[in-house]
Parts: C-alpha cells; structure tokens; sequence
C-alpha cells in the first residue's frame, strides 16, 4: 500500500495535502469551540468606560444596555453624565470621530450633584428605593428614606417619583482632598494670523 | 573620600543661602495665637481630643492620629484652647482645613515628660511607640509618618540607612544652621535611628559641598561611630530621594518602588533631630527650624518656630515690607508654593518662608511656544522627556503620559527652570497628575455603581423567578386538588349506581363523565347549605345596616344617611338574591330526585 503510494507522486501529494487539511480544519474547529469568546468584548470594553450612573438619560434602562446598543452601531453621544471626556474615549476606543454630546438627551453638568432627602418631609413611600438603581436610599414604608450618599450616583432617578418633592439634587464641593493643580493658561498664539478675531481684539 | 555618583540633569540655581546663615538660630517671642493644623502630614487628619476652652499646657496632646498613617499633635506652648474649626492652611490650593487655635498665655509651661536616658537598651518597637506618640512626620516636605518609614517590616531587612542634609534648593538654610548648631544631638538621634532599623552596615550622611561648616561640625561626632559624612558636588535636585540614593550608592530606584525595598531607608536630618528630642529629652514635635529670607525681609534669619505660628508672625519680626514682596512662598523657589494669606500657620514641613522681591523673582512671564531645543529633557533629572510629556499634557492624553512615566517625575522644576519659552511645564505635569488620580478615582467610584446595579439586577429577577415558582406552584396544587376531588366523587357515585348503570364497558365511560360533571358542581346538599349560609349572613348584613340607620338617624349628615341608606339597600338586594337562588336550587334539585326516583 505504502509502496503504491510512494511510487505515484501525485497521489502521495494528494493524500498529504488533503490530510494536512483535515487535520488542520480539526485543530480550527476544535479551537473554535474550546476558546469561544464569551459575550461581547467591545461591549464590555465600552462599559468600563461608561460613567455607571444608570440615569437612563440615553433612553436605554443602563449603562450597560447603552454599550451594547454602541456595540450594536448605534450613537456613542448619549451620555450627559459622561460629557464630552466619555465621548473621545469611546470613540478613541472605536476609532471614530468624536461628536458633540446629542443636546436632545441632556446637558452636561459642570458639578457632580448627589441626591438628598429633606427627612422631615418624606412620607415614606418607597418609591424613591424603588427607583434607585443602585440601592443607594435606605428606608422602609411609612419610615423616613435617606440617601447612602457615598452609593449615590446622582442620577436624579429618584426625584421625578417623591410623591412629596422631598429629595433635592445638591452639587458636591470639592474639598481639599479632591483639589489638583489647575491647568496652567494656555501658550499664547504669537502670531497674530493664529488668533481668533476675538482674541485679536482683546 | 567615598565614592558618589553623578546624577543626570540637573540645573544650578543662584543658591542665595548665604544670607540667612549669618546669624545663630534664633527664637521669637511666643505669638498671642497659635493655630495648629490638623492636616499636617500625608495621611488621615488627626481628630481633635481637647474642648474648646480647655488650658493645655506645652507638649500635651491636643489631637489623636486617626488610622495607621496618621500623626497625633501636640500644643506647641500652654494656653487656652479658643477655637476648633476650618482655617486657612498651608496647603497649595489656599482651601481652608480644620485647625485648633490655642489662645497662648505666655507661660510656656511644660507638661511633665518622660524622657528616656538608656534608649541603647530600649527596644525597637518601644522607640517608635515614642515617635510615633511625639507627633514625627518627615520634616523634608513630604510629611510622611516617621514611625511608619522607620518599620519597613522584617521582610525587608535595611542594609543601609542614609541621612539626607542636601538642602539642595536655593534660598534654604535650615538643615544646615540645625547641623552647624546642634550636630552632637542629630548624631545621636541618628543612633537611635539605627537601633530602631537593628544596626544597619552602612550609615551615611549625604550633604552638599556648599555646606563645609556643617561639614565640619559633623565630622567630630561621627569620628569612630561607622557613620560616614559623603559631600558631593551642589546642584540641584540632589535632594530627591531617589536621586540621593544614586549619589551615595550608585543604586537606581526602579519606578513605585521604596527605598524600603532595596534596604534602605532615606530620612531628613531635621527628623533625626526631632527623634534625639522626643526620645531623649521626651519632647513631642512642637517646633522646627524654619528659615525666613528673601530681600522682602529686612533681616534673613532661621528660627526655631513653634509648629502653628502665623507666617505674618515671622514676617512682622523680620522688618517685612510688604510693598517690596512679589508673593509669599512656603518652601523654596524651585519646589514650594505661594501663600494666598500670611495668616497660614507653619506646619511640621515648613522648612522656609520666602518673601522675594520683584527683582529676586519676578511675575511669570507668559508662555511662548515649545521651540523643541530640548534644554528639559537635559535638565530631568528623573530622565525623563519633559517636552513629549508637555504635548501628552496638553492633549490630556492620559495613556501616553503614563506611557511616558510622568509619575516619576518628581516635580522638581528643573525642566521650567530651563526652558527658554517659559512655559510653565511643572504646573502642566501636577495638574495631569492630578487628572489622573481623580480619572483613577472616578473609575473605582463607577466600578462599584456597576456591581451595585449589577446585584439590584440580579436579586430582582431572583425575586421575579420567585414569585413565578409560586405561581406556577399554586396553580399546580389547585390543579392536583381538583383532580383528586373529582376522583374521590367518581367511585361513590359509580358503585352507588345512582348516576348511571354499571354493567357495561360503554356505560363505564358515561357514568365517569357523569361524575366528572357532578363533581365539578358541588354535592345539591353542600351547595344548599352554602345558599342557606349566604342567606343567613346577608340577613345579619341587612339587620346591621337597619340598625345602624336607625342608631345615628338624628346626628347624621344628609350625605352620610345617603350612603347608609344605599348600604341598607344593597345588603336588602344581596338578600333576595340569595334566596331567589336556594329557591331555584331547590326546585332543580327537587325535579332531579324526582327523575332518579322515575
């Protein structure tokens, strides 16, 4: 047998290619299986970058669900949370170009703000823990809520529900440990074609 | 002569220090107020222990470390304690932090300490208990806790233990007057020192070629000791840590490693001093030397200051003129930073107090574009590439500045000192730093939101599929419930041969169906029964209503007595209903018996 196929080339070339490409075509579709991604890695990637206030400004119930609706193609400008920093990093991610935020889905906020419940108002409705979606309001029915403010993402979900408006958005102030150098001021443009004209006039 | 090794970049400075060496250390009287900062050190702000209106006398505690890297204070002189609350500090922001101000009353009275004569025989955690009960934090710039630098842990055993007196920035004299003056109690604080790291090999004291007087004072209290004094030629920055390491042992620091991890351990010598005192004289860190220069000052002098004092305080012994000063900086020209406000007090780091003039150091010029020569990347004297590090910095391109090691830097100036266009590059690579941190910090804060909102999630549709199980459990019980009903009924009525005859196969199956037909209804006597107990308590229900209509007649609004009056009605109606049905039902049933009876 062996010395049949050793004394017809073309057939010994036959048998090696077409067993070299079974093996191979074995070894792919094993591997194909054994080392399947699970998920969908962009969609997680876009995810760390996210902001996770889970504010659903974007139209989508999360953040999660917002990358994988940009994992899908969809906008990547819908986050007001994240601003402007979130958009140029996902879209360095993709490497598209960055647009500006979609003004229909909200502004972005100079301050972060947190939420706080004014205690002597709240009826205890539960409302409120219901909306949170990050459990950061304690409280049980008909017994004063307040707001874990460290959990706090200050999503502002929990305001539209308070059946009595008790909860305020209050900015948080940097304090010194949060303080950094500011940026210094920018180089200024020495030739005089470079400026804008408004800071030609100044 | 030992051997040192020669550092990359660098820059030289006008040193200036020659100005405030001139006279000893002095004293100032003790200010009417002193206002002692909680937040003087790296780590946790230490929480007050005493009540407003408490008399603390000098040295006694007057605020708790809080958390492992942390320091206790003390007061610096006796008074009354007058005000616990947020102040202006010595901090580069100009924010306000909280302090305890003590209204002093000029006593100076000591508490009763307890020093130790015999610190050869202490033990080493007994020593750093005492350093770190007197308050010490590194007295460089940093302000790190001595105690925790000084206890690397016995898996990194210290080989090498080094001094640092460089005092490489201009203007600063206050190692080197301490040197000059007190060199006898520095080396013996630097016995402790090494007591408390056990004996390392080598001990070296590394000091600037500038400073040949505090050299030579040195030199008779280390003859025979194993300490050795190393010079080595001035520039500027010798005095990084990292960098001094590289001088005296030719030893580079890999990037985020401590000293601590190639055995060693690196300590100022205004620490040493402050060790010699607590342990030996059982003196808490109340006062430091601090220089006060600059041509704003009629007179440059050092000062053993007490922690707490105002800056105005040393200004206004000094013939200041505040016309003439361009800023007020805490620290030195190169590294420090200015003072919004003269009434910050002098903090355990506060080595200087300059108070330039216009001519000494003018306002900054304004920035001109990067000419790419390159100066910056010579002056690094981390090696750095100060000008790819500015562009990265001004494109906040965070990834590519790491990428670059801006955290090596180590904001020595060197780089802006050189550059001809002005640009400000330090201040560009301290607010990317800062960026960063908080880019860092942000992440940690959204990761948790995320875990958060993932385990709401998650328990949600737990409690969702619970409630399904439920469901779907119920109406399998009802289901199962039914059927064993109606097989229970179906046997009684087949063998009492009452529904149909049970003779043949066909007939087997009518009768089953008969009996499922029956069984679904209830038994005519269960359902008269029912029909009579509905009757009995809709008759109560009417009773009730009648009764109650009649009770309140008199004191009942209209609209009340409307409603009571419905109320009455409906019970009346429910009634009839009831009975019109157990008629029925009877008459059915009656018809029924009268068709089994044919």
């Amino acid at each position: 047998m062996i010395e049949t196929i050793a004394q017809q080339p073309m057939l010994a070339a036959l048998i090696a290619m077409v067993g070299l490409g079974l093996l191979f075509g074995a070894l792919l579709g094993y591997a194909a299986e054994k080392f399947k991604v699970q998920g969908d890695p962009i969609v997680e990637q876009i995810d760390a970058l996210l902001p996770q206030t889970q504010c659903g400004q974007c139209g989508h119930p999360g953040c999660r669900p917002y990358a994988e609706s940009i994992g899908k193609g969809g906008e990547i400008n819908k986050c007001p949370p994240g601003g402007q920093a979130t958009i140029n990093a996902i879209a360095s991610l993709l490497d598209v170009p960055a647009p500006e935020l979609d003004a229909e889905h909200g502004e972005e906020a100079d301050v972060k703000t947190v939420a706080y419940i004014r205690e002597d108002e709240c009826i205890g409705c539960t409302k409120c823990i219901q909306a949170c979606p990050v459990d950061a309001i304690l409280g049980a029915a008909k017994l004063m809520h307040t707001v874990i403010m460290s959990e706090c993402t200050g999503c502002d979900l929990c305001v539209e529900p308070c059946p009595v408006d008790c909860i305020d958005m209050l900015p948080i102030e940097d304090g010194i440990k949060q303080w950094h150098w500011p940026a210094p001021l920018k180089v200024a443009d020495l030739i005089a074609t470079d400026r804008t004209p408004q800071e030609a006039s100044l | 002569m030992t051997k040192t090794w020669v550092t990359p970049g660098g820059v030289h400075p006008p040193e200036n220090k020659h100005q405030s060496v001139t006279m000893p250390i002095g004293h100032l009287p003790i200010p009417e107020k002193l206002l002692v900062q909680l937040s003087q050190h790296i780590g946790a702000p230490a929480k007050p222990c005493v009540t407003i209106g408490q008399i603390v006398l000098k040295g006694q505690k007057i605020a708790e470390a809080v958390g492992a890297v942390s320091v206790p204070m003390h007061a610096p002189t006796s008074g009354t304690i007058s005000a616990i609350e947020d102040r202006p500090i010595a901090h580069s922001s100009g924010m306000s932090g909280p302090c305890i101000e003590i209204t002093t009353d000029g006593q100076d009275l000591w508490i009763d300490h307890d020093p130790l004569t015999d610190y050869e025989n202490a033990s080493p955690e007994a020593l750093l208990q005492i350093i770190s009960e007197a308050g010490i934090a590194g007295m460089g710039g940093a302000g790190f806790p001595s105690a925790i630098k000084l206890n690397p842990g016995s898996r990194r055993p210290i080989n090498t233990l080094i001094i640092n007196a460089t005092e490489c920035e201009p203007y600063i004299t206050a190692d080197d007057s301490a040197i000059r003056e007190r060199s006898a109690e520095i080396v013996e604080g630097i016995h402790i020192l090494s007591r408390i790291l056990g004996n390392p090999s080598k001990i070296l004291i590394g000091i600037e070629d500038n400073k040949p007087e505090a050299i030579e004072a040195l030199k008779p209290h280390v003859a025979d000791t194993g300490i050795s004094v190393v010079s080595f030629p001035t520039k500027y920055p010798s005095g990084g840590e990292k960098q001094l390491i590289y001088i005296l042992t030719g030893q580079e620091l890999p990037s985020a490693t401590l000293p601590a991890d190639a055995g060693m351990v690196c300590v100022n010598i205004g620490t040493t001093y402050a060790v010699k005192r607590a342990v030996v004289n059982g003196e808490p860190l109340i006062s430091r030397v601090t220089t006060v220069t600059g041509d704003a000052c009629g007179m440059n002098r050092n000062y053993e200051t007490l922690i707490g004092t105002p800056v105005r305080h040393l200004l206004e012994h000094n013939e200041f003129n505040s016309d003439a000063c361009s800023r007020l900086i805490m620290g030195g020209p190169m590294m420090g930073f200015s003072l919004s406000s003269a009434n910050v007090p002098i903090v355990k780091t506060t080595n200087c107090i300059l108070a330039p003039s216009y001519s000494e150091i003018p306002d900054d010029e304004p920035a001109q574009p990067c000419i790419r020569c390159g100066l910056c990347a010579e002056a690094c004297p981390a090696s750095l590439l100060p000008q790819q590090l500015y562009w990265y910095a001004q494109a906040n391109d965070h990834d590519r500045l790491e990428a670059h090691n801006l955290f090596d830097c180590i904001e020595c100036g060197a780089c802006s000192y050189v550059c001809p266009s002005n640009i400000p590059l330090v201040q560009h690579y301290r607010h990317s730093k800062g960026d960063i941190v908080k880019v860092r910090q942000e992440k940690v804060v959204s990761d948790h939101a995320r875990s958060r909102f993932e385990f709401r999630k998650q328990r949600m549709e737990l409690a969702e599929q619970e409630k399904e199980a439920k469901r779907i459990a119920r109406r399998e019980a009802s289901e199962k419930a039914k059927a064993s009903a109606g097989k229970k009924t179906a046997p009684v009525d087949a063998s009492n041969g009452s529904a149909a005859p049970a003779s043949s196969s066909a007939a087997d199956i009518i009768a089953a169906a008969q009996a499922r037909a029956v069984s679904k209804q209830v038994s005519p006597e269960q359902q008269q029964a029912k029909f009579e107990r509905s009757i009995a308590g809709a008759e109560m229900r009417v009773q009730m209503a009648a009764e109650k209509l009649a009770e309140a007649d008199a004191s009942l609004t209209q609209e009340q007595k409307n409603t009571l009056d419905a109320a009455l009605e409906g019970a009346q109606q429910k009634l009839d209903q009831a009975q019109r049905r157990l008629e029925e039902h009877l008459e059915q049933h009656k018809e029924l018996n009268e068709e089994q009876v044919k």
